[in-house]
């Protein structure tokens, strides 16, 4: 991918979110490689874990390259964690095209090159909540969606976006079971969409994003949960209507159009309250879920009067 | 003959043997959660791996008088070893999930009141409580009768077993259901000797009182 990393180009870009965290906060690969060998070589591993977990869970520190690409859901590739890096090498980004359409002014297949073409590169260290109860952080390179959908011109009567992933049973051995209703579908509403948080990414730790990640360019929303993060998307549609949702579609009662990340809200079969970050091995402990998984001071008026417990 | 062959090696095994071997995928799963071998969420895969493990041992019991009924292989020595390990496995997937997923003495309540899929899986791990008490000699002398009439709750055991997976899956979870199924098939088979049951005893009991009239 040549595109170029911006700086500075940001005249139309008001309200840019700036990282609190830094390049200095990720653990340097030699050091976090060293930490593996230790935890594989030693018969201690448990003890070794019971003493590291607390701190990941004060300092945010972004969870290694192998976490971050070895435990995934993306059902596309089988609904087993281990799936999408064991089946996605069967994926062919070559020459991906994302069909924009709807209500925009410039609709059109574009190459994802074009699309990122002269917007300015983010590096954004986000934490990840899953609808599980499992977390991550991920130190992202990507674009604001908001410079993308300037570049196609949003039409005064669009309200939402909505996203699909590629559809290609062929290529992804997951579509040949019915789990979901295929192709995967995701929408935000438009504030959402704008929102500066929101990210489309396509690498992972400066590197491209691998296929069981989304490659070649995915959505990150973080103050919501995983699954709205839909990846490895061939289709933006700008719509005035709530578009449908994948997993809405699957169990309205359990996954609502929002789904933002809401510790006093329980999925119907679990709690949300606490979280396990993934990589703490097996006496990890718990801790709590932040409203709007910590980006409250940053979405939260976006809800303003709203039920949070009605649009879920 | 082939039959008699793997009938008359079976009898040969003494039944601790299979306490052991069914012991080892067990250890093996605990030891690689011990030294970082499970994943980067190992407490949720050791309890996955434990829980299944206790569904496919609760399967097998459940196979075994079909078998000997379509096979004449002859599993029926095993079947206490197989149902207690089973119950093992269920305690260990339960003391996984209690003491290294939730952490949490306070919440247990809640959680099996609140979650309907911990209230079947709970259920279904309390069920088999008198069935793991009375796995021994002793019991099956003095509860006479009765003891097969309480060693039914073991069809219960795995249909809440079967529900529990079934609920806590996500999406249309193919193997999950198909767990269910074999389960299923399982007690179907046995229903259609109840009812042959059935239909003999009411057989009887009309010739009885038929038999009575005419006299």
């Amino acid at each position: 991918m040549g595109y170029i990393l911006g700086s500075g180009k940001d005249l139309n870009m008001a309200h840019r979110w700036t990282n609190t965290l830094t390049r200095a906060d990720i653990t340097p690969e030699p050091l976090w490689l060293n930490r593996r060998q230790l935890i594989a070589g030693a018969l201690g591993a448990g003890a070794m874990a019971s003493i590291a977990s607390p701190a990941l869970a004060e300092t945010l520190e972004p969870n290694t390259w192998e976490h971050i690409t070895s435990y995934n859901n993306f059902y596309e590739f089988g609904t087993d964690k281990e799936d999408p890096a064991a089946n996605a090498h069967l994926l062919n980004t070559a020459g991906w095209e994302i069909e924009v359409d709807g209500l925009v002014d410039a609709p059109g297949r574009y190459s994802v090159a074009s699309l990122l073409e002269g917007l300015s590169e983010e590096e954004r260290i986000y934490r990840f909540r899953c609808v599980e109860a499992w977390s991550m952080v991920v130190p992202w390179n990507g674009v604001e969606l908001k410079d993308i959908l300037d570049k196609v011109g949003v039409q005064s009567g669009a309200k939402y976006v909505a996203f699909e992933t590629a559809n290609r049973p062929d290529e992804m051995p997951g579509l040949r079971s019915p789990v979901l209703d295929w192709p995967y579908r995701e929408g935000l509403r438009l504030d959402e969409a704008l929102h500066p948080l929101t990210l489309m990414a396509t690498g992972i730790y400066g590197k491209p994003i691998p296929n069981q990640n989304g490659a070649p360019i995915r959505l990150v929303v973080p103050w919501k949960y995983g699954f709205k993060s839909i990846k490895s998307i061939v289709r933006i549609t700008l719509t005035d209507q709530e578009p449908p949702t994948s997993w809405n579609m699957a169990n309205p009662r359990e996954y609502g159009f929002y789904s933002n990340v809401n510790p006093t809200v329980s999925h119907p079969r679990w709690s949300q309250a606490t979280e396990r970050k993934i990589g703490g091995g097996l006496f990890n402990r718990r801790h709590p879920t932040l409203m709007f998984n910590g980006y409250e001071a940053e979405v939260a008026d976006l809800y303003e009067g709203m039920d949070l417990k009605t649009y879920f | 003959m082939l039959i008699q062959w793997i009938n008359t090696g079976l009898r040969k095994i003494p039944t601790w043997v299979l306490y052991l071997i069914l012991l080892i995928p067990g250890l093996l799963t605990i030891a690689a959660g011990l030294t970082d071998n499970l994943g980067p969420e190992p407490i949720n895969e050791l309890e996955e791996e434990l829980g299944e493990f206790a569904l496919k041992l609760l399967i097998l019991g459940l196979a075994v008088s079909p078998l000997l009924h379509f096979t004449r292989i002859n599993l029926v020595r095993f079947r206490r070893a197989i149902g207690v390990m089973a119950f093992a496995y269920v305690m260990a997937h339960f003391l996984v999930w209690f003491l290294l997923d939730l952490q949490s003495l306070s919440h247990i309540w809640t959680e099996i009141a609140k979650r309907p899929y911990v209230t079947v899986g709970m259920a279904g791990f309390i069920a088999m409580i008198p069935l793991a008490l009375t796995s021994n000699d002793l019991s099956v002398r003095r509860l006479g009768r009765f003891w097969r009439v309480l060693h039914r709750l073991t069809y219960l055991v795995a249909i809440l077993a079967g529900l529990h997976f079934i609920m806590l899956s996500k999406g249309f979870d193919v193997e999950a259901l198909a767990h269910m199924v074999v389960i299923l098939a399982f007690l179907a088979l046995r229903i259609g000797k109840w009812r042959r049951g059935l239909q003999s005893g009411v057989q009887r009991l009309r010739e009885k009182i038929l038999g009575r009239a005419s006299a």
